[in-house]
């Protein structure tokens, strides 16, 4: 008797855990979906080429590469869910570093170049959070589409590093003399490289700021429908222009980084990263409609892209391959993203 | 002189499109008052003017007998106007603790939120809401998977929470089966004997009549009429209407 009560009871609990799981993958859907991705290409790489995939030396080559551009899709995941785009941000990265060269020049009076160094990487993050904040005004204030506006600003911006450096590119050999080198681009221990440390910074602050803070809390209801947001007197305007100002910072920032990792600076630095970071973001689940995406399904997108190209050659297929399988990744896996939030509406 | 609210000669212009001229208009306390009109006829307006959406070309806004200056939505609110839009005014993809607090989330100084507190405040909301909406609905459900009725009672719930002295319904009915109206009906006169006022604007006359203290017709931008619904019938109330439609006026 006793024992039949304590089976029904625990039948009982067990559908509780059911259905508790069964509610968690719902709610998560799309979040557990690229983790699926991210796991299942993870075995499909070891299976095909063990011996790049069971050592730690490509994964030190992805932290040293991918945070170049997955810093920047932590905030450009903020903007898309509030409904907008940035494609801006190479420029901004490029500009950055013109903000940068053209400041150590006019310090050079001081004669420290630690000192240089610094005031000019500051000058660098205010330039690119500036020019955020122009790409947000623009959009705002003129109320032009952001796919619009950041395609002029991605030109006018460009432009301008062109004509400020001449086209020209040049060695930073100096920045190794400060102390901003090892703590932007230095290796722990000989290996681990300093960036990836950036990069979950970034990654958990932008978290923290999208999901448990108001910033957060208003960038996803304007993107779900600005409307309502603005009748229920969320000032849209602001918080849009606060969301371009932060990819605006983080750019310049990606700017510096990937140019002190190579000590050079060369005029169409970024060009490279403008599809990899959109990739991104659209890989992790954040709709181009606005309204949904995460901060963990970007963050996982990023590595699924760095990893891609690394993985195509190790496993034996030439490097002609690699695009063809980035499209492939990429279209099955907003597919897949649409398929799922569909069945949760 | 006892008026919750008060508009004194308040013109709304959109560049050269006249949408208000000189409207006077009075909200007693503890009263409902019924707002009619065409469509087009500046009920929105009038409205959005009243929530701070929309700011007034001329003319002053009074609450409690005080006039108010720099009037917008965060100002409204805090004086106690909260609205039901004909919209809804909803973020239809979000969770439904996040609908209640949209715009006014519990935070620290620092803008953190107090996610929990949150959720438990819509929990019992929801469970007090005198059966407007079912007790079923989890406070992290997202509002798009709601019926009409179930959206409206969040919109409705929303308003009651911050504790309301004038409430405005713009358009409640629209969308809702003949019980969730009936519902709605009732809640309006449930505001009435919890000692507030509302604004109830509805494209049905019937039910303007039904739950309204005075009926207000606007008609082009302009104060046509103001009847107590004691006064007058139901028909003659229809034929008023018609007529203005047809005329602009009531003579």
């Amino acid at each position: 008797m006793s024992s039949q009560v304590d089976h029904v009871a625990r039948a009982k609990g067990q559908t509780d855990l059911l259905s508790r799981l069964k509610k968690f993958a719902r709610k998560n859907a799309s979040q557990l979906g690229i983790l699926g991705v991210f796991f299942g290409l993870w075995f499909i790489f070891i299976v095909s080429a063990p011996d790049t995939f069971l050592k730690g030396q490509i994964y030190y080559a992805f932290m040293s590469t991918v945070p170049f551009f997955a810093i920047m899709a932590i905030p450009l995941t903020m903007v898309v869910i509030a409904g907008e785009i940035d494609l801006s941000f190479p420029s901004i990265m490029a500009m950055g570093m013109v903000a940068f060269l053209l400041t150590y020049q006019a310090t050079a009076f001081i004669g420290n170049i630690a000192a240089q160094v610094f005031l000019s990487f500051i000058a660098a993050l205010l330039s690119g959070a500036l020019i955020g904040w122009l790409n947000g005004l623009i959009i705002v204030k003129f109320g032009i589409p952001s796919l619009v506006a950041t395609i002029g600003t991605q030109f006018f911006w460009r432009g301008a590093v062109l004509v400020l450096s001449q086209g020209k590119s040049g060695t930073l050999s100096y920045v190794k003399d400060s102390f901003l080198y090892p703590l932007l681009v230095g290796k722990i221990g000989g290996q681990f490289p300093v960036q990836m440390i950036w990069l979950i910074v970034i990654a958990v602050l932008g978290w923290v700021l999208l999901n448990r803070h108001k910033f957060g809390a208003h960038i996803y209801l304007i993107g779900d429908n600005r409307n309502s947001a603005e009748l229920m007197g969320i000032k849209t305007g602001r918080v849009r222009i606060q969301a371009f100002m932060l990819i605006g910072l983080v750019a310049a920032l990606a700017g510096v980084i990937a140019s002190f990792h190579v000590v050079y600076f060369w005029p169409s630095l970024g060009d490279a990263q403008l599809l990899r970071t959109l990739a991104s973001v659209f890989l992790g689940g954040t709709s181009v409609f606005g309204g949904t995406g995460t901060i963990l399904g970007t963050f996982l997108g990023a590595f699924i892209i760095g990893a891609i190209e690394a993985a195509t050659v190790a496993v034996g297929l030439t490097g002609f391959w690699t695009q063809l399988i980035y499209g492939l990744i990429v279209v099955l896996s907003v597919i897949m993203h649409t398929y799922l939030r569909k069945r949760v509406e | 002189m006892d008026n919750r609210l008060e508009l004194k000669n308040v013109s709304k212009s959109f560049g050269e499109v006249q949408a208000l001229e000189n409207i006077n208009f009075q909200l007693g306390r503890n009263e409902i008052v019924g707002l009619l009109g065409d469509n087009g006829a500046g009920k929105s307006t009038l409205i959005k003017i009243i929530t701070g959406y929309h700011q007034p070309t001329a003319g002053a806004l009074l609450f409690n007998g005080k006039k108010v200056d720099q009037f917008s939505v965060s100002k409204a609110r805090q004086l106690g106007v909260e609205t039901v839009y004909q919209e809804r005014a909803l973020a239809e993809l979000q969770t439904l603790w996040r609908n209640v607090f949209l715009g006014r989330e519990i935070s620290n100084r620092w803008g953190m939120l107090d996610i929990a507190k949150m959720r438990d405040e819509t929990r019992r909301l929801m469970s007090e809401s005198m059966g407007f909406t079912s007790m079923a609905v989890s406070p992290d459900s997202r509002v798009g998977t709601f019926s009409g009725g179930e959206k409206q009672g969040v919109a409705i719930v929303r308003a009651l929470f911050f504790d309301a002295e004038i409430i405005i319904l713009d358009e409640p009915t629209m969308g809702l089966s003949l019980k969730e109206t009936a519902k709605l009906v009732k809640f309006v006169r449930d505001i009435k004997r919890a000692g507030k006022s509302a604004i109830f604007i509805d494209h049905n006359i019937v039910h303007v009549y039904d739950v309204a203290d005075r009926i207000v017709v606007i008609d082009r931008g302009r104060i046509a009429g103001e009847f107590i619904t004691k006064e007058i019938t139901l028909d003659h109330l229809m034929e008023k209407m018609i007529h203005v439609a047809e005329t602009g006026t009531f003579d």
